[in-house]
């Protein structure tokens, strides 16, 4: 189905895990649930980013307030080699999938 | 075969602190020194917008043309790679603030600096972006090291519209872009310090048919390499289809050493960024003097006329004005511009001389220019300054010298000892002899002992006539002034 392909889609980019056929139907009830915003009418009206679009963006002055603070960051780190933070070499891909399997189905 | 050629520009706005928080911007610092829990990307941390990248951003889209929105919102852009701590990047995708500019750049025709073509591009767009950290790879350890430092700093996205054709046209509108970026201030714009980043997009197509598939080249660490780049990658185009290949829509990196592209590793297929408005930003409202809101502080507003006012005069107006004052011709006001000192160093000559600006922008490009290229210095650099110049120009000027002597005088001062022009002319008995009769003495002797020229002259050869003011030249070790000595020669002739 369209839908199985883009959840599987979804997992990727998002690297979530729907796990399985509970997970997927509680989804589907979330997705019926905010459906029911296609109930209003919105011709000719502008689409809401944020609850804050009338705020004013507040401009900060250019000025050096934070920073140096390499220790207490580092903390946060399992592995660090001379301050710098340790990652695996590049992205790794995630395992190829048969074009009819998907995550789902693992389950 | 048409080839195609549109760029992105990333450059690194000028300020103290980053686009969204208070950690400093700086080029070398220890690793993760220059970072805040929000360029961390720490749980809790929340953007806030640094005026002055805003400010940097109105100037520049002002000197490019562009059209300024009052009203520019904010997206995030989401991708996973080790220097994005957040997992994606805020940037300008949607409504971005400015659009539709042009910039105008020239180009040499021929390699000859006395014809130049002026050529433009459009600007489809200017947009505020933070930067990412970097990473840096240890394949022998298998894995990357991150520094954030520069995670958060502010970006100009400069998007050029695919009207140019090649890559001498391409590093031409990134050199002008440059220099419009420095004089503005807006970014230092060093392509070196990475401080200005470019990506090509090049395809190639018949004329009359649609557009190609196109590349992305990225890794181009200078405008020599930009250029090379992609009149590689339009090489490569052109061969692999006229061989009945087909073009990836892919990304290739610029490999300087081998001088080529080759298929970057680590990109999967086409990136699915799931754009959405940044929802902790509300918009970015700009003003105008007619829009100026009544009550709100000084300090919060940013007011796109206030900023147009006060635009320092930018590199074409500087060019023309250089041209006016000087009357020096076009291609010598672009030789001056692209040397960083050198307009300073001019001026300062034609200061503290009589000679004239005309007359005195040979020496800077032809003598000045041409040394510090051969030993690659800076005109910072110059082991003979403006005054020394102009020192002994004046020598010339008042003919104290020839001009050969002045060659011979500046080879010396290249030297650096420190002696004065004056020094050096008395050093090397280089002065022009003042007494007429000496002249016309030394006149008649090489008349004398020429009969043949002398007859060829009379004859109508006027050419032969330089060959006994060389030989004169010669009998006064260059101590001559070849005019003087025309005219005394003809005199002699004719009597």
């Amino acid at each position: 189905r369209a839908a199985a392909e883009l959840l599987a889609h979804l997992e990727r980019l998002a690297l979530v895990d729907f796990r399985d056929a509970e997970g997927v139907e509680r989804l589907q009830k979330a997705i019926q649930f905010a459906d029911r915003l296609q109930e209003v009418n919105t011709d000719g009206v502008e689409p809401m980013d944020s609850v804050l679009e009338d705020r004013c963006l507040y401009l900060r002055e250019d000025n050096v307030t934070e920073g140096n603070c390499t220790k207490e960051l580092l903390k946060n780190a399992r592995e660090k080699v001379e301050e710098y933070f340790v990652a695996p070499p590049g992205n790794i891909p995630l395992p190829k999938l048969d074009e009819q399997e998907t995550f789902l189905q693992g389950s | 075969w048409v080839p195609v050629v549109g760029l992105e520009i990333h450059a690194q706005i000028s300020s103290n602190s980053k686009l969204f928080s208070g950690s400093q911007v700086q080029f070398a610092a220890p690793p993760n020194s220059l970072v805040s829990f929000f360029d961390a990307s720490l749980p809790g941390t929340l953007p806030v917008l640094n005026r002055r990248c805003v400010e940097a951003a109105v100037m520049t889209g002002l000197a490019l043309n562009c059209r300024i929105n009052k009203k520019s919102l904010f997206d995030r852009k989401h991708y996973f790679y080790a220097d994005l701590p957040a997992g994606y990047q805020i940037t300008q995708q949607r409504v971005p603030i400015a659009v539709n500019g042009s910039l105008s750049y020239s180009l040499c025709i021929d390699n000859k600096m006395s014809q130049m073509v002026t050529k433009t591009v459009r600007i489809k767009q200017i947009q505020l972006e933070q930067d990412s950290g970097k990473s840096l790879h240890d394949d022998i350890r298998s894995q990357t090291l991150v520094d954030l430092n520069r995670a958060g700093v502010g970006l100009m996205e400069v998007v050029m519209e695919p009207d140019m054709c090649c890559g001498e046209e391409a590093a031409a509108a990134v050199r002008e872009l440059q220099l419009i970026l420095q004089a503005l201030g807006s970014s230092q714009a060093v392509m070196a310090e990475g401080q200005l980043r470019v990506d090509a997009n090049v395809s190639v197509h018949h004329p009359g048919e649609p557009y190609g598939v196109r590349t992305e080249v990225k890794n181009i660490n200078s405008l020599r390499f930009l250029a090379k780049a992609v009149d590689y990658e339009i090489q490569r185009q052109i061969e692999e289809l006229e061989n009945g290949g087909t073009i990836l829509n892919e990304t290739r990196a610029f490999d300087s050493k081998l001088g080529c592209t080759v298929p970057m590793r680590d990109k999967e297929g086409k990136q699915d960024y799931r754009f959405m408005p940044e929802p902790n930003l509300p918009p970015l409202i700009l003003y105008d003097a007619k829009s100026l809101p009544a009550n709100m502080s000084h300090q919060q507003v940013v007011n796109i006329d206030w900023i147009h006012e006060r635009l320092p005069d930018l590199p074409s107006v500087k060019r023309a004005k250089l041209v006016e004052q000087y009357g020096i011709l076009p291609e010598h006001s672009f030789t001056l511009l692209n040397e960083d000192g050198l307009t300073e160093f001019f001026e300062n000559v034609v200061k503290q001389t009589q000679m004239k600006p005309r007359k005195v922008i040979g020496w800077i490009l032809n003598d000045l220019l041409s040394y510090l290229k051969q030993h690659s210095l800076t005109v910072k650099e110059s082991p003979v300054s403006s005054f020394l110049l102009a020192d002994l120009l004046n020598l010339l000027e008042k003919k104290e010298i020839s001009a050969a002597a002045a060659k011979q005088v500046l080879a010396e001062l290249w030297k650096g000892e420190g002696k004065t022009p004056l020094e050096i002319v008395k050093e090397k008995k280089l002065e022009l002899i003042q007494d007429q009769k000496e002249l016309e003495q030394i006149c008649q002797v090489v008349i004398d002992g020429h009969e043949n020229e002398v007859m060829a002259i009379k004859a109508g050869n006027r050419k032969v006539l330089n060959k006994l003011i060389g030989l004169v030249q010669r009998e006064t070790h260059g101590r001559s002034n070849p005019v003087l000595v025309k005219q005394l020669l003809e005199k002699k002739l004719s009597e």
